[in-house]
């Protein structure tokens, strides 16, 4: 069921970082957790690996650091084979969840930690400690226990923890997940920073889809343990390849639909209550069953009904909700539920059972499989 | 007592009682424990009460009867020697077994543990019958081994139950840093696991030092501990002797105990 992925397929040259070959695991012999997985990352690249969980994105990032065996298939580390060499031999930093900083260890002693593995002691490991504790801006707090620090300065320790010894990969367990909302923001944008002015290659796993297209120069998008689709945050919203990603990343309305025919890359479908669309895909046979991807914020009221409209419908509002910067309308078409966001320059009061027309550009209407 | 004003009489009496009930249960836990600790400081050589006059003298009979004191030193040489295998044997155990891929888990846990549900009758004949024909009956050696499959059970539980509050991403995180996976334990693992390897090991040392049932099988004359000296002290000639050797026994057990809330507690804060 490997979906072909014409626009994921971002070079990778052949020395990668990383290469994932054949990569299957289990626990129990019988369900794969990761299935099948191929992969590589370029030196220098954020992967972001997202998905909800049990997508077996964890379980991936703990084939990488070592904590994990894949029961079948190779990782490969700057092209040499890694599968049995153990976590403390690999030179990975690894920022934990839950931070998993020492709690008998002050804040420098902590970042010193993979120092002292590495030989380097006295002086020297002190100038580092210093330079990790600055970078993450905590250059006053290194006497501290991590338990007397917040939550968003123990993720700073972590960080320095996992530079210090200037690895040139570092993977991310969903590093903020326990963080406020702003603050999730902010540090979001320094990692980024501090990643790409380090040159690090980042593997990141995140749940968080917002995440996910604001950091990454690529995502792959996790479930039942296989990728659905890897690429670059712009395509994986613009063009899903699936339902399960077109639902996963941002708000979704999925249409099911008939194919009708072929021209080119368009395609003409009806929907189940009849009306015709025009829609754009890669996928999907004369015939078939597929489904119709279309983004809230791509539906646009259509004010002039003598004009001539592509994709237009009628629609019956149900529900209107003022979100500030746009008006967010739940209506009744095409035999189902939709949701449409709409610009607040637009709006005016929509009424409970008022009629409108919608539309959609065909560019924007998404053709998918099943 | 300890009601809101507003308690309606049945309340009142409900709770009084309850309260009248949980004093009972201390002062029979507790009383007869202190009731010996008089009766060693008596003058008089039989059991009476009131003490009529106090003196020191089974203190001194203990401490200047050779008997007693190779007791004593049998004892904390067995105790100790326990402590050192069954903390060691037990940690590691629990280390194991806190594993989520350890292959049988809850059976290996249940034969672990098992030593402190069987009788430690049952537990005394079979360590005599089975140590017999291997010839260590009458060795200290055989005393030692018997007494740390007793002690054990103590400390994979108390061990046990400091792993299911210890992070094991802690350990993660240091293999990731470098630290191989002895330094790991020892750097990471092992001071944040401490106080219940302690406890552990204070429990075992009771349990050794206290018991009697196995070292009445498995000890001659060479090896008596002070709890066999003091139960044959008791068959044969009963007197004040064995409430200074009980006294010293409760004043340890009260230390140990002492030492362990104040290490419970550090940790707590």
């Amino acid at each position: 069921m490997n979906t072909t992925m014409p626009e994921t397929a971002a070079p990778v040259p052949g020395d990668a970082a990383i290469r994932f070959e054949g990569v299957r695991k289990s626990y129990d012999g019988s369900h794969y957790v990761v299935d099948d997985l191929n992969l590589a990352v370029a030196r220098g690249e954020f992967l972001t690996m997202l998905g909800p969980s049990g997508s077996g994105k964890t379980t991936t990032l703990m084939m990488l650091g070592g904590f994990e065996r894949p029961t079948v298939g190779r990782i490969m580390l700057d092209g040499k084979p890694v599968e049995r060499l153990p976590p403390e031999k690999r030179n990975i930093g690894f920022v934990f969840q839950n931070y998993a900083l020492f709690p008998h260890m002050t804040v420098a002693q902590n970042i010193a930690f993979p120092l002292r593995y590495r030989g380097i002691t006295g002086a020297a490991a002190e100038a580092r400690v210093a330079k990790a504790l600055d970078m993450v801006r905590l250059g006053h707090l290194g006497a501290r226990k991590p338990g007397q620090l917040s939550g968003g300065q123990q993720q700073r320790v972590a960080l320095a923890r996992a530079l210090v010894f200037e690895p040139a990969l570092v993977l991310m367990d969903e590093p903020l997940g326990a963080l406020d909302k702003q603050l999730r923001e902010r540090m979001q944008l320094e990692i980024k920073q501090l990643q790409k002015s380090l040159g690090i290659t980042m593997v990141y796993v995140t749940h968080d889809q917002s995440e996910a297209l604001t950091m990454s120069d690529r995502i792959a998008v996790f479930h039942d343990g296989r990728i659905q689709q890897l690429s670059d945050p712009e395509t994986l919203y613009n063009k899903p390849v699936n339902r399960f990603v077109a639902e996963f990343i941002g708000e979704n309305n999925t249409v099911p639909c008939t194919v009708q025919r072929w021209q080119g890359r368009d395609v003409e479908v009806t929907t189940a209550d009849g009306t015709r669309f025009m829609a754009r895909g890669d996928a999907a046979r004369t015939g078939g069953e597929a489904s119709l991807s279309i983004r809230p914020e791509r539906l646009i009221i259509v004010t002039d009904t003598r004009a001539k409209v592509s994709n237009g419908f009628p629609a019956v509002v149900r529900e209107g909700s003022f979100l500030g910067d746009q008006l967010r309308l739940t209506v009744d078409a095409l035999g189902q539920t939709l949701v449409a966001r709409i610009p607040a320059r637009d709006i005016r009061r929509f009424d409970r059972g008022e009629k409108l027309t919608l539309a959609c550009d065909p560019a924007h209407c998404r053709l998918l499989e099943g | 007592m300890w009601l809101p004003s507003y308690a309606t009489p049945t309340e009142r009496f409900f709770r009084t009682l309850v309260v009248f009930f949980s004093f009972a249960v201390l002062v029979f836990l507790i009383a007869p424990l202190f009731v010996i600790v008089p009766l060693s400081f008596s003058a008089d050589p039989f059991f009476t009460f009131p003490v009529p006059k106090y003196s020191l003298r089974w203190y001194y009979d203990f401490f200047s009867n050779e008997r007693w004191i190779t007791g004593i030193i049998n004892s904390t040489i067995t105790a100790v020697l326990t402590t050192i295998l069954a903390t060691t044997l037990g940690t590691m155990a629990a280390l194991g077994l806190a594993s989520p891929h350890f292959p049988w888990r809850r059976a290996v846990m249940a034969i672990l543990i098992s030593p402190m549900i069987i009788p430690i009758v049952i537990v005394a004949v079979g360590s005599y019958l089975f140590y017999g024909p291997i010839g260590l009956t009458n060795t200290r050696l055989g005393l030692v081994l018997a007494h740390t499959a007793l002690a054990t059970p103590f400390v994979v539980i108390t061990v046990t139950a400091t792993l299911s509050t210890y992070d094991t991403n802690l350990s993660r995180a240091a293999l990731s840093l470098g630290a191989p996976p002895l330094n790991t334990f020892l750097v990471v693992t092992l001071p944040n696991i401490i106080t219940g390897i302690i406890s552990g090991a204070i429990f075992a040392f009771a349990t050794s030092f206290d018991e009697v049932v196995v070292a009445l099988f498995l000890t001659g004359a060479e090896q008596r501990t002070l709890p066999v000296q003091m139960f044959s002290g008791i068959r044969d000639q009963i007197n004040p002797t064995i409430m200074a050797a009980a006294t010293i026994l409760l004043a340890l057990s009260i230390g140990l105990f002492v030492a362990l809330t104040l290490l419970t507690r550090k940790k707590t804060d």
